[in-house]
This record gives structure tokens, C-alpha cells and sequence, in this order.
């Protein structure tokens, strides 16, 4: 009976866990997923989420309320988005190039400011971070109610967030639109649909959800800016929108399993098992690897991804 | 005033058509001027001494000889993992997984360096830089396999790739792994005199790796314009279709492609160990992989160009160091100084249309005048 409860507390804190790690994979990877449908790869999401996590944490830290910081967030990730969007769109820059150049500035501003502004290299000071909310009803239920109540309001709306995407993008005109100025703008174009300006709003979109994912970081899970903190976070979301196959449920679901992996390593580590931890901690990638290669298949990008539409012109 | 204006436009449209190494280079010096003004405006605003920061970065790489013997160390594998990308996006191929495949690289190189005795310097240093470049390239090969067989998109495999390679090699060389020298470090024991690359300049740690890259670089430069491959390589990344209706396999090219960048990025690493740090330690690469990605698109994926790039960022990497203890800006203000790099490498292209439209309304008011 004993080991069953503490088996009971395990599984609940490793879903704990699963969610937490999960909750930015999943803000950015329904972002990309609407920039990539709409034709513009985000490669850039990576530095977006640096930026965001920073704003979050700089405002929060001036305002003493990490509301603002986190509106902050959504601000100067869809301002980046917003510079990428005119980069690719307007002026056709090459996009992978557009982004890596995000990801620089991304590196470059928040660890310049760090040092501006607090005359601290590697960390930032302590802020006000967004608090757990239970939700009313299901923090109740028996074994699961913890579940509902340990978590700050970010992974709540990264869960609703990716079922309205997914209702939007596959069941709603709009979506519809979307998709196919992804697939074929010359055509979208012929038929009326303003091609630039749907393109712009995902990426902007694209670009918000990567500030909300750095926040989600920075004020949602610590309470405090460090150096290169998302570790790669952004390029591992990018993963999960492939992984999804460029759906916003597919890319919640590769997010989850990322998460879970993670979390399971670390639950592992704490009871001691006696694996090496290094190498318990390329389960999730390992994994991963021989998930796509194995079951997932030959997963297909919108044609158009990648190319800069010129209207008038055949493409 | 119309024939000036005219005589500038036509001059404008040559450079611009030509795309000859002068406009290139011109080019190159003009985004790096804008960086560096973008970054002296950061630290003005933030209340620093400007001219004390870019004095103490140039001070920093290039001021005496240990300082310029460091910073062309430092250059060393930036070109070689630079060109691994660029080569790569000649293909069409993203490859992110070039710090895995350097660490793969120098893991192998050091562990050759040392566990194998008894050959003379000729057979043994070659030996380990084979072994290193090798198995740098077969870390790429099994990206390469994935995309071309399975159609797993690059980016995700080399990043999987990436955490791999740096969890395996952070086993074996931490406490208790099969590969660790006894000590604090999570490190393999020195290598061997017989596989060093020796310092030759007194004083510094400057051991002529650099030529290497070099020769790398020459290579890279004569295998995509000049060999069949190289054609295949750029067939194939300017349009797979195309390519496999003219009998070029993209597969294989695919994989060759990721053979030969892999390779490069084993070099990379493997010339670290050889030729710097004398044994692999893990996290010995400060992110090299990640900063070629940048390297590779500054110098417009030209090997040349690439070259010019790598020495920027190592003057850049090296000087910011300094510049950090003297006039307390962050070193990693570098980053955002080659964003903006990027950013107007990119506006490239916007000129030279620019350009070609400034030439045709020309045309078209003479017509109209007619």
C-alpha cells in the first residue's frame, strides 16, 4: 500500500514536471506552426524567447508586477517578429538568414543589458514571478487535483491555447487562408487573399508566442533572467512543430513527449537510479531520433516555406 | 547633373553585376562598419567610454603578439566549422549539428592522441587528425542518412544530434567514465608529444593550425567551383528536381554533402585538441558550432568570404574579453554586433535590385523623352 502511494506521488510529480518543461515548448511551437503554414520559417524563435524572458524579468523588476513584465513579453517578441516579418516579407531577405540574425541579437541585447543595467554578467536580481493558480473545481479531484493547482497561469493557456490554434487553423476560413498562402500564394493571391498581410500577422502572432514562451521561463518558472537561459529551448520547439507535422495539437503532443523525457530523467536521477546521469540525459533526444526516423515518416512542409512571395510575378 | 547621375548608376549596376571579390569585400567592411557604429551607440548609451571599449578591443586581439597569436587561434576553428556550414548551405542543407560533430571530432582526436603509443610525429598527428575528421564526418553522415532516406528534416535530426554528442562525450570524461584522466577536470589525460601540433612562437600558444583552415578553405573553394561534386552540391541545392532530371542523385549528394561538412566540423575540434588544449576536456568548444552559423552567413557563403568572417569574429571574440575587464561592457555585445552583420549582408541583395531599378527608370523617361 505504501509503495503504491509513493509510486502515486511519483507519476503525479513527473507529470507535474511534464507539464512545467513542456509549457514554452509549447507557446513557441504553436507560433512557428502558424509562421511556417502561413510560408515564413522562424528560425529566429530561439533569440525572440531570450528577448521575451529578458523584457519579462527587466519589467517585472522596474514595475514590481510581473503582469506588466509578462505583457512586456508579448510586446517585444511581437516587435521581433514584427522586424522578421518586414525582413522576409517586405524585403525579402533570405529567411534563414533573417533569423539567425534575431538569434544573435537575442544573445547580444539581453547580456549587454545585464551587465547595463545591474552590472551583473551572468544573472539578473530576483523579480516578482507569476504565482500557481488553482482552478476552481478540478484542484479538488482525488489523486489528479494537484495537478490543476501547482501550476502558474501560462500552462493553463498553453493548454487551451493549442486546441483554439488548432480549431482556427483547420476549421475556420481564416485558417483556411492561412494554409494556403503557405501552400500556394500565387493562387491565394488570384482569389483575393491579401497575401502580405496574413503572412505579417503570423509572424507577428509567431513572434508574441515566442515572447510568452521566454516569460513562461523567466517569470513562470523562476524568478529571475540568466545568461543563454533558454539553452536551445527555441530550436527544440522548432523540432516539435516538425515532430507535429506543422499542427498545432501534432506540436503540443511532441512538446508533451519532450517534457515527459526530460522530467523522467530527472525523476530518475533524484531516486537514484544507477545510471549515469549524462547519459540518462540524451533519453529525450535519443528518442526523439528514432521516433522520426522510425514512425513518423516523411513529414512534408507548406510549399511555399522559405521563398519570399513576389506579387504579380509567377513563382 | 544627369550625366553624373547616370555615370553613378551605371557604375553601381557594373559593381553590382559583376559581383566581383572587390564588391564583395566592400560590402563585407561596409556591415561591419554599421555593426561596430550599432554597438558603440549601445555602449554610449549605457554610459560608457566608447573609445576606451574599441580601443581596449583591438587592443585585445590584435595589440602584441600573444594577443594576435591567441586571437588567430581562435580563428583556427572558427573557419573550419564556418566553412562546414557554408559548405552545407550550398546543398541546401541547414546543418545546426556542427558543434556536435566538432565535439565528436576532438573527443576522437584526443582519445587517439593518447591511447595509441609508439609512432613517430610524421604518422601519429596526421594519424589523429584523420581519426578526428572521420568520425566528425560520420556524426554528419547519420543526420545525412535520416533527411536522405527517412526525409527527417536536418535542422531537428543535427539538433537531436547535438545534445547527444554532448551528453556522450560529457559521460565519458566525467567522473567515473571510462575515458577520464585522474584529477578535478572532466577531462582525457594530455595527449601524446608524438600527436601535438607544437607551440612556435615562444611565449604564446600559437602552433600554425591556422594554415590547416587555410588549406581548408582553398579547398572548399576549388571542390564547388571546380569539381564535378562541387556542381552536384550546388545543383542540388538551387533545385533538387532539377538535379535528379539532369541524373544527379540528390541522395547521395545529400549524403556526401553532410560527409565532407561533418568532416570539416571533426577538423575543427580535432585541431583544438591538437594543437590548443593538448587533451579534450568536455565543454572545450565555447559554442564554435553556433557561431559558424553566423560566420557562414556574414562571409556569404563564400570560403573567402568565410575566411574574412572567421578572422572578424575572432578579432571580435578574442578583443571583447579585454574589453570586458577594461571598460565593463558585456563581451557578448559581439553577438549583436554580427546580428546587425547579418542583417546587412542580407540588404545585399535589396541594393543590387535597387539598383537595377534605378537603371530601368532611367530607361524609361529616356523612352519617354523620345
Amino acid at each position: 500500500m505504501v509503495c503504491s502511494d509513493l509510486a502515486t506521488i511519483f507519476i503525479i510529480r513527473l507529470m507535474e514536471a511534464t507539464l512545467r518543461i513542456a509549457t514554452p515548448l509549447i507557446f513557441a511551437a504553436i507560433g512557428t506552426t502558424f509562421s511556417e503554414r502561413s510560408g515564413v520559417m522562424n528560425i529566429g524563435v530561439e533569440g525572440m524567447m531570450l528577448l521575451g524572458a529578458f523584457s519579462a524579468v527587466a519589467i517585472s523588476y522596474y514595475t514590481n508586477d510581473a503582469w506588466l513584465g509578462l505583457l512586456a513579453a508579448i510586446f517585444v517578441g511581437a516587435f521581433f517578429g514584427l522586424l522578421l516579418a518586414w525582413s522576409s516579407i517586405s524585403l525579402k531577405f533570405n529567411q534563414i538568414v533573417a533569423g539567425v540574425a534575431i538569434n544573435l541579437l537575442g544573445v547580444g541585447i539581453p547580456n549587454y543589458l545585464l551587465i547595463a543595467l545591474w552590472n551583473k554578467p551572468g544573472f539578473s536580481p530576483l523579480v516578482d514571478s507569476l504565482s500557481p493558480i488553482e482552478i476552481p473545481l478540478l484542484s479538488n479531484l482525488p489523486i489528479i487535483g494537484s495537478l490543476f493547482s501547482s501550476q502558474n497561469i501560462l500552462t493553463y493557456l498553453a493548454l487551451l491555447l493549442s486546441i483554439i490554434a488548432q480549431i482556427i487553423l483547420f476549421k475556420t476560413p481564416l485558417g483556411l487562408r492561412i494554409r494556403s498562402v503557405g501552400e500556394h500564394p500565387l493562387a491565394a493571391d488570384t482569389a483575393g487573399i491579401n497575401v502580405y498581410a496574413l503572412r505579417y500577422s503570423c509572424v507577428i502572432f509567431s513572434g508574441l508566442m515566442a515572447g510568452l514562451a521566454g516569460a513562461s521561463l523567466s517569470i513562470g518558472q523562476l524568478s529571475f533572467f540568466s545568461k543563454q537561459m533558454t539553452q536551445g529551448r527555441g530550436f527544440i520547439a522548432l523540432g516539435a512543430m516538425i515532430f507535429g507535422k506543422w499542427t498545432p495539437l501534432g506540436s503540443l503532443g511532441a512538446s508533451l513527449l519532450f517534457g515527459f523525457a526530460d522530467a523522467l530523467q530527472f525523476s530518475l536521477q533524484a531516486i537514484g537510479v544507477p545510471i549515469p546521469s549524462n547519459l540518462l540525459m540524451a533519453t529525450p533526444y535519443v528518442l526523439t531520433l528514432i521516433v522520426l526516423a522510425g514512425f513518423v515518416g516523411v513529414a512534408k512542409a507548406p510549399a511555399a516555406v522559405g521563398r519570399p512571395y513576389l506579387k504579380g510575378e509567377s513563382q | 547633373m544627369t550625366i553624373f547621375f547616370d555615370k553613378i548608376v551605371k557604375i553601381l549596376q557594373k559593381g553590382a553585376k559583376s559581383r566581383s571579390w572587390l564588391n564583395g569585400l566592400l560590402m563585407f567592411l561596409a556591415s561591419t562598419i554599421v555593426g561596430l557604429l550599432f554597438a558603440a551607440i549601445l555602449i554610449w548609451l549605457s554610459g560608457k567610454d566608447v573609445e576606451l571599449a574599441y580601443y581596449s578591443l583591438i587592443y585585445g586581439s590584435l595589440g602584441n603578439v600573444f594577443n594576435l597569436s591567441e586571437m588567430l587561434m581562435r580563428t583556427t576553428p572558427l573557419l573550419f566549422s564556418g566553412l562546414a556550414v557554408a559548405l552545407a548551405f550550398h546543398c541546401g542543407l541547414f546543418n545546426i549539428g556542427v558543434e556536435g560533430q566538432l565535439i565528436i571530432g576532438g573527443l576522437v582526436a584526443g582519445w587517439a592522441g593518447y591511447a595509441i603509443h609508439g609512432l613517430p610525429w610524421i604518422i601519429h598527428f596526421p594519424l589523429c587528425l584523420l581519426l578526428g575528421m572521420c568520425s566528425g564526418a560520420l556524426w554528419g553522415l547519420l543526420a545525412g542518412i535520416l533527411k536522405a532516406w527517412r526525409g527527417v528534416h536536418e535542422v531537428i535530426s543535427t539538433i537531436m544530434l547535438n545534445y547527444i554528442a554532448f551528453c556522450l562525450t560529457n559521460f565519458l570524461v566525467s567522473s567515473g567514465g571510462p575515458l577520464k584522466a585522474e584529477g578535478q577536470l572532466p577531462a582525457t589525460p594530455f595527449i601524446l608529444e608524438s600527436a601535438r601540433l607544437p607551440h612556435l612562437i615562444p611565449g604564446t600558444r600559437f602552433s600554425g593550425s591556422i594554415f590547416l583552415a587555410l588549406l581548408a578553405a582553398f579547398f572548399v573553394d576549388y571542390l564547388l567551383w571546380k569539381t564535378r561534386l562541387g556542381y552536384h552540391i550546388r545543383v542540388v541545392g538551387k533545385n533538387p528536381f532539377a538535379a535528379e532530371f539532369g541524373g544527379i542523385s540528390p541522395r547521395f549528394t545529400i549524403i556526401y554533402t553532410m560527409l565532407l561538412s561533418g568532416g570539416l566540423a571533426g577538423l575543427a575540434g580535432a585541431v583544438e585538441v591538437l594543437g590548443l588544449h593538448y587533451r579534450f576536456y568536455g565543454a572545450f568548444s565555447p559554442g564554435y558550432g553556433f557561431d559558424a552559423i553566423a560566420i557562414a552567413l556574414m562571409g556569404n557563403l563564400h570560403p573567402f568570404g568565410v575566411l574574412l568572417a572567421s578572422l572578424l569574429f575572432g578579432i571580435l571574440r578574442v578583443g571583447s574579453t579585454q574589453m570586458q575587464l577594461t571598460a565593463n561592457v558585456s563581451q557578448d555585445i559581439v553577438y549583436a554586433i554580427s546580428g546587425v552583420i547579418i542583417f546587412f549582408t542580407g540588404l545585399r541583395g535589396i541594393f543590387d535590385s535597387l539598383v537595377s531599378k534605378l537603371g530601368s527608370l532611367k530607361k524609361r523617361k529616356v523612352f519617354n523623352g523620345l
